[in-house]
């Protein structure tokens, strides 16, 4: 068939069962078009179609006969008719606001974001913000700056109609005693991504962008039952099929046959006569010279089961007679938080409330589903492709399998399209690593929407019992919490994760008496670990929702309740930490307070007690419509804590053409990291941003920069960034000096220039100095953070907190139990913000996560079974869900922290979710305690 | 095992039907492809050997108003569809339930026909047609003349078989295309060539609504359509449909009744209700809705969208 694809006509011939998408892709390269799901849910693999968007995925490439096909690819091209050079060629205006506006984050559902409104902005030069919520409807962005997108999208609109671009908003800082900004250059300036380009041009490559001479494709067999002893497997059927190379089970694991980021109970594969503890369970793996053959070779796998009783919740797997599922039994920790005498605190009390909660597994959904390529090197070594948040860990894990020296394997990280913590285990890096040292060739190992949802760890279920005293007045006495959290098969990062979830349990309030238990059990549902929140998204809910109640309880205003319990300088956590500066809590609840009395329309200082956005309104014209605001704030640790060693190494390095390149293995997820770590080492040597180049996730060229969890990255690696610039920076006035006889200290870096005593040079003399004098420009830094106590040991838990208030207006249907969210107001406190523009992005993504896990995220698994394993079937939120967002950041720095800055990747999204149900509550009186919302639930208890 | 081997774009009636009655027999209908390629890459489906691309048939893409009825092809693309204008001033219902359907992506392929075809339910698309009383043009392998399209542009009469070319048209209600969930009465070889809605007259509105929930698959927890003839605010005529209410889509035929020559009051819409509730067959869905669930919200729909049809006539 002939056709026209970005202006070029091509003839070639589809193949059986071919999708325009997998032509594009596989066969022309075009791998800019990318595939998310596979089932024409979330937009990624958008195209034009004679002028038209559709679903490249779901489009047979068949049907494309004769058509015209416009691939993110041809954007930029169709302004540059004459092939221009890589550097100047002319973004399309909507690739350019994309860019300007922070739309992107991952990036990786960008190219369909950016043809999708290059089709609307073709029929409607216009559009308002509803048809472009419209038009995007179906295109989902799991980073979730829809609110970015949208004005992205508007901007262009206006300049292709020749009109001024709209400005990007930034939230406004608020510092905390502060009259006159920090002295910083880089510092809190608007930046761009340094891979924003690649990322709107569809340039960007993805792990399964790759492709190499030889490369196999792998295929992994799953157990597909919850628990089970495998009885009998034969894989000779699949050995004979042709196109199969290698099958391999449990017994031709050369090394170590478990893995896991903790403890290593995890089997790489389960082999005969083992038990089988969730679905995702491996049997077998296999690589095969194309997908297709690979996946029908896993049909002919034949696994034999003796099934066992499944262990499906928490409280289950606690009893005495539940089947024991690993060595330990169901037990992974029980958790324990004491501080006080509860049992004094409760006798204290005048009120004592009590009320037991539940939260729902969700899922990071990640719009780029995991994918691994192994590469054996000729000298014995391998080489891992992924996009992985812990690089260094899966070099262990690999090796470990391999039974090789580490040094042996080298994880080349990649970009990630989105991680949320469901990165940080092991999915296919070790299944491919086996299988290319088996077959000694390029093995790539994608899953599919399908298999990751099965697969990947997800974030822990709760049952979560709160019991609360206080006085009269609304000071907290005492509060109790027990938890049951769902791990799953494996532990995973589950007792970190559930640890985070107890500390945080009686919420950011200074309380004499807390106590808090926490069952972290095994069951044989899918893994649970790392999720954005990290355990606090769960226990905030609960604590949130109490203290509303008890508000409610006591008719106070739950704003005051939690100011007058709020924890400031002086206070003293749960754990026994003394709060000795940066807590930014009260100005946060103060500036959420304020906004939210001018968006009421209120005065200031209104009567405290019944405040009007707090009580339920009706819509005009439509009685059935109630709406009301609901109120939360949250806390939430940066960095490891809990005595765990937190350090990251950093190494920046000056060429001879004067640019800089730092260098760690910290992952980029999306977040913005590569952009904080690029705005610190140009403040360090006062140059233009654009001069710093940022390597990371490369365990050969990159030093250890730990995990990419706990909201650490910004204050770890980028203390790190800080210091290899500071040293670099003395090394090279040290150098300078001798040789100009100065003393180091007159000798100051500015815009890319030396000053040596009144004359200057630029870097990139400076560089050329060193090298002829046999030295490299280049200094390594190993950062270590402030010191932390275990829990148990008071003293420092963490060397940081993170604090946000939020408030949350909804209108909730009285007829029908929907509920909607109109606005949300959210003020953090980050310590600085040291990229405003990536901060908007984390604040309005983040808000966006709170309200899926609020009313649209539910990973449903059946006794063991999962039935959510469909994108169609868990739904993330789409851009008509976006609220009105406003965005205040907080500066409360904390001094240990680089320029001031603490975490702010979780913390943002923290506080929705109780914010929404106590607005719920406030609009209709329903109280929400399980998650998400449902609105049967709602209808249900109004009538 | 490809989910296809041939894909087939068909140029004619007569061209579809012979690829489709050859053998071997697992030959495949194929519009938009948004429900039949997801069944089949996801198992629900067997795979086919040849997909016959039936929007390439230029019948199937014919839009037309005669002198009595709007003409819909089958396989108009939904996107397509909204924008034609005769589509909003006759039957808003169908202009509504829509623009429900995917986002724009999946609206630039998908067809009314498969809508139909699929046979689900609750389909958005085919519970507005039911409620405005479309009928559907079917075409079958018969001997016969080559259709003539001047007589379809007449205001064809309802319910006569017309035999043309090697194909036979002929024209049913659209409630016959319907043997249960997931499974219409069209035998291999058989195409859904257009729909026929009668043209509005004064007095006379429509208007559709649905209930989603935010969780799991989006489609309709509940769906209806009414059709109303006015007087005043007399009901001269109504039709409602729903779904999902049993194994088809559901025409409320006693509310109907109940409802024609009464007023449109609350006593009127309680009474309705209540014979959709002893009509319809509500299922409680696992994780979707319970059938209680539902029939509250039958009460809610019915006020809705006849409120909104209300407000909507001329
Ligand atoms: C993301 C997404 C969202 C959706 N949202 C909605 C929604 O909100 N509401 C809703 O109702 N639906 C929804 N759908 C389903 C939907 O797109 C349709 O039902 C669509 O109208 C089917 O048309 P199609 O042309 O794609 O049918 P196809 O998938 O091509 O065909 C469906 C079936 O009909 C048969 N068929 C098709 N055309 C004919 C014909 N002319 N004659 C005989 N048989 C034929 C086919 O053989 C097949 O069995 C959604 C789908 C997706 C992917
Ligand atoms: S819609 Fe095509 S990949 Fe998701
Ligand atoms: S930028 Fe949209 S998914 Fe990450």
């Amino acid at each position: 068939m002939k056709l026209t694809v970005n202006g070029k006509e091509i003839e070639i011939e589809p193949q059986p069962g071919e999708m325009l998408a997998h032509l594009l892709r596989e066969r022309l390269g075009l791998t800019g078009t990318k595939i998310a799901c596979e089932e024409a849910e979330c937009g990624a693999c958008t195209v034009l179609v004679d002028n038209v968007p559709v679903l490249s995925c779901s489009y047979p490439a068949a049907k494309a006969a004769n058509k015209q096909v416009l691939t993110i690819e041809g954007l930029a091209e169709l302004n540059n008719p004459v092939s221009q050079s890589d550097h100047e060629f002319q973004l399309h205006p909507l690739q350019e606001e994309f860019i300007e506006h922070g739309a992107v984050q991952c990036g990786f559902c960008i190219p369909g974001q950016i043809m999708t409104s290059y089709a609307l902005l073709q029929r409607n030069p216009h559009p308002s913000e509803e048809d472009i919520h419209q038009a995007l409807k179906d295109t989902l962005c799991r980073c979730a700056g829809y609110p970015t997108i949208t004005r992205a999208v508007q901007s262009a609109a206006a300049k292709l109609r020749g009109e001024p671009p709209l400005r990007p908003v930034l939230p406004p800082v608020v510092r905390e005693g502060e009259l006159t900004p920090p002295p910083y250059k880089v510092i809190g300036s608007k930046q761009a991504r340094p891979d924003a380009v690649e990322k709107v041009t569809g340039k960007a490559k993805f792990t399964d962008d790759l492709k190499f001479p030889g490369m196999l494709h792998a295929r992994v067999k799953r157990a597909l039952v919850p628990h089970a002893i495998l009885k009998r497997l034969d894989v000779t059927q699949a050995r004979k099929l042709p196109g199969v190379v290698a099958v391999l089970t449990a017994q031709d694991i050369p090394g170590e046959k478990t893995h896991g980021l903790v403890i290593y109970d995890w089997p790489v594969m389960i082999g005969v006569g083992e038990r089988v503890r969730y679905v995702g369970d491996a049997i077998a793996i296999i690589a095969a010279e194309t997908r297709e053959i690979a996946t029908q070779a896993l049909d002919l796998i034949v696994a034999e089961y003796d099934l066992l009783e499944v262990v499906a919740d928490p409280v289950r797997a606690r009893q005495p007679d539940a089947p024991q599922l690993h060595p330990n039994g169901n037990l992974l920790k029980h958790i324990k938080v004491r501080k006080g005498d509860v049992t004094h605190g409760f006798e204290d009390a005048e009120i004592i409330l009590e009320h037991t909660f539940h939260t729902a597994i969700t899922d990071h959904a990640f719009m780029e589903p995991e994918c691994s390529i192994a590469r054996p090197l000729p000298n014995g070594r391998m080489e891992i492709y992924v996009g992985s948040q812990i690089p260094y860990a899966d070099r262990s894990q690999v090796a470990r399998a391999l039974g090789w020296e580490e040094e042996r394997v080298r994880i080349v990280g990649q970009l990630m399209g989105g991680g949320f913590g469901g990165k940080e285990d092991i999915a296919g890096q070790i299944h491919a690593a086996l299988l290319a040292n088996a077959t000694g060739r390029p093995v790539k190992l994608l899953f599919d929407r399908h298999e990751s949802l099965l697969a990947h760890p997800k974030r822990h279920s709760t049952q979560i019992r709160v019991k609360m005293g206080a006085k009269r007045d609304g000071r907290l006495t005492a509060v109790e919490t027990e938890l049951y959290g769902d791990t799953g098969a494996y532990a995973s990062l589950g007792e970190k994760v559930l640890t985070r979830a107890t500390t945080h349990s009686s919420g950011p309030y200074d309380i004499p008496h807390t106590r808090a238990d926490c069952y972290a059990m095994y069951t044989n549902n899918p893994p649970a670990g790392a999720f954005r929140g990290f355990g606090v998204t769960q226990s905030a809910f609960a604590i949130e929702s109490m203290m509303d109640i008890l508000a409610k309880e006591l008719n106070l205003d739950p704003i005051e309740l939690r100011r007058q319990n709020a924890l400031r300088v002086g206070s003293i956590t749960n754990t026994g930490q003394l709060l000795r500066e940066s807590v930014g809590l009260l100005e946060c609840i103060n500036l959420v307070e304020r906004e939210l009395e001018k968006q009421a329309g209120q005065m200031e200082g209104a009567s405290r007690t019944s405040r009007s956005y707090f009580q339920p309104r009706p819509v005009e014209g439509k009685p059935h419509l109630r709406r009301a605001w609901g109120f939360a704030v949250a806390y939430k640790n940066t960095g490891l804590g809990g005595g765990a060693p937190d350090k990251a190494g950093a190494e920046v390095e000056l060429y001879e053409d004067g640019t800089l390149e730092v260098r760690t293995s910290s992952a980029e997820l999306g977040q913005g990291l590569v952009t904080v770590l690029r705005m610190i080492v140009a403040e360090e040597f006062a140059i233009q941003p654009e001069k710093v180049r940022v390597l990371v996730m490369d365990t050969d060229l990159t030093p250890d920069g730990g995990p990419t969890t706990a909201s650490r990255q910004t204050f770890v690696s980028g203390n790190a960034a800080r210091f290899a610039a500071q040293s670099l920076r003395n090394a090279l006035a040290a150098s300078l000096a001798e040789k100009y006889d100065v003393p180091p200290a007159q000798i100051r870096f500015i815009e890319g220039l030396a000053q040596v005593n009144g004359h200057t040079l630029p870097l990139s003399e400076v560089a050329k100095i060193l090298r002829s004098e046999g030295r490299t420009p280049r200094a390594y830094y190993e950062y270590w953070a402030p010191e932390t106590k275990p829990l148990g040991e008071g003293g420092d838990m963490h060397f940081a907190f993170s604090f946000a208030a939020q408030a949350a207006e909804v209108e909730v249907n009285t007829l029908t139990g929907e509920v909607r969210v109109l606005k949300v107001i959210s003020a953090i406190d980050v310590g600085r913000a040291i990229n405003p523009l990536g901060l908007q992005g984390q604040f309005e993504g983040g808000i966006m996560m709170g309200i899926g896990n609020a009313l649209t995220e539910n990973f449903i698994v059946e006794n063991g079974v999962v039935f959510t394993d469909r994108l169609a079937r868990y739904r993330i939120p789409s851009i008509m869900l976006t609220p009105e967002i406003t965005a205040i950041a907080v500066e409360h720095p904390a001094s240990a922290g680089p320029y001031g800055a603490k975490g702010v990747g979780e913390i943002v999204s923290i506080p929705t979710t109780p914010a929404i149900t106590n607005a719920i509550y406030n609009a209709v009186g329903v109280r929400i305690d399980h998650l998400p919302v449902d609105q049967e639930v709602i209808v249900k208890e109004l009538t | 095992m490809s989910t296809w081997n041939t894909y087939y774009q068909a140029h004619s009636l007569e061209d579809a039907i012979a690829v489709l009655t050859q053998s071997p027999s697992n030959n495949q209908i194929i519009a938009g492809g948004t429900d039949l390629l997801l069944e089949i890459q996801q198992g629900r489906h067997p795979p086919a050997h040849t997909l016959v691309d039936i929007t390439t048939i230029p019948e199937l893409n014919r839009l037309e108003v005669t002198s009595a009825y709007l003409w819909i092809g089958s396989a108009v693309p939904l996107a397509k569809l909204i924008t034609w204008q005769p589509l909003q001033q006759h039957c808003l219902a169908l202009y509504e339930a829509i623009n429900l359907i995917g986002g724009p992506q999946v609206r630039n392929v998908a067809t009314l026909g498969g809508n139909v075809a699929h046979a689900l339910p609750a389909a958005d698309g085919a519970i507005a047609l039911l409620a405005l009383d479309a009928t559907v043009w079917i075409a079958s392998p018969e001997n016969g003349r080559t259709i003539d399209s001047s007589q379809v542009n007449q205001s064809t009469p309802n319910n006569l078989p017309i035999e043309v070319g090697q194909v036979r048209l002929r024209n049913q209600p659209l409630l016959d295309c319907y043997a249960g969930p997931g499974k219409s009465t069209l035998s291999a070889g058989e195409i859904l060539v257009a729909f026929q809605i009668p043209l509005r007259k004064d007095g006379e509105s429509s208007a559709f609504r649905r209930v989603m929930r935010p969780q799991g698959v989006a489609i309709a927890i509940q769906n209806m359509a009414v059709w109303l003839h006015l007087e005043k605010d007399t009901i001269m005529d109504i039709r409602i449909a729903l779904g999902p209410a049993g194994p088809k889509p559901l025409r409320a035929h006693f509310a109907e009744e109940k409802m024609r020559g009464q007023k449109l009051s609350q006593a009127t819409l309680s009474e309705a209700t209540a014979a959709i509730l002893a009509e319809a067959r509500f299922r409680t869905s696992p994780h979707r809705a319970t059938a209680e669930y539902r029939q509250h919200l039958t009460s809610v729909l019915l006020n809705e969208t006849l409120a909104h049809a209300e407000a909507g006539r001329r």
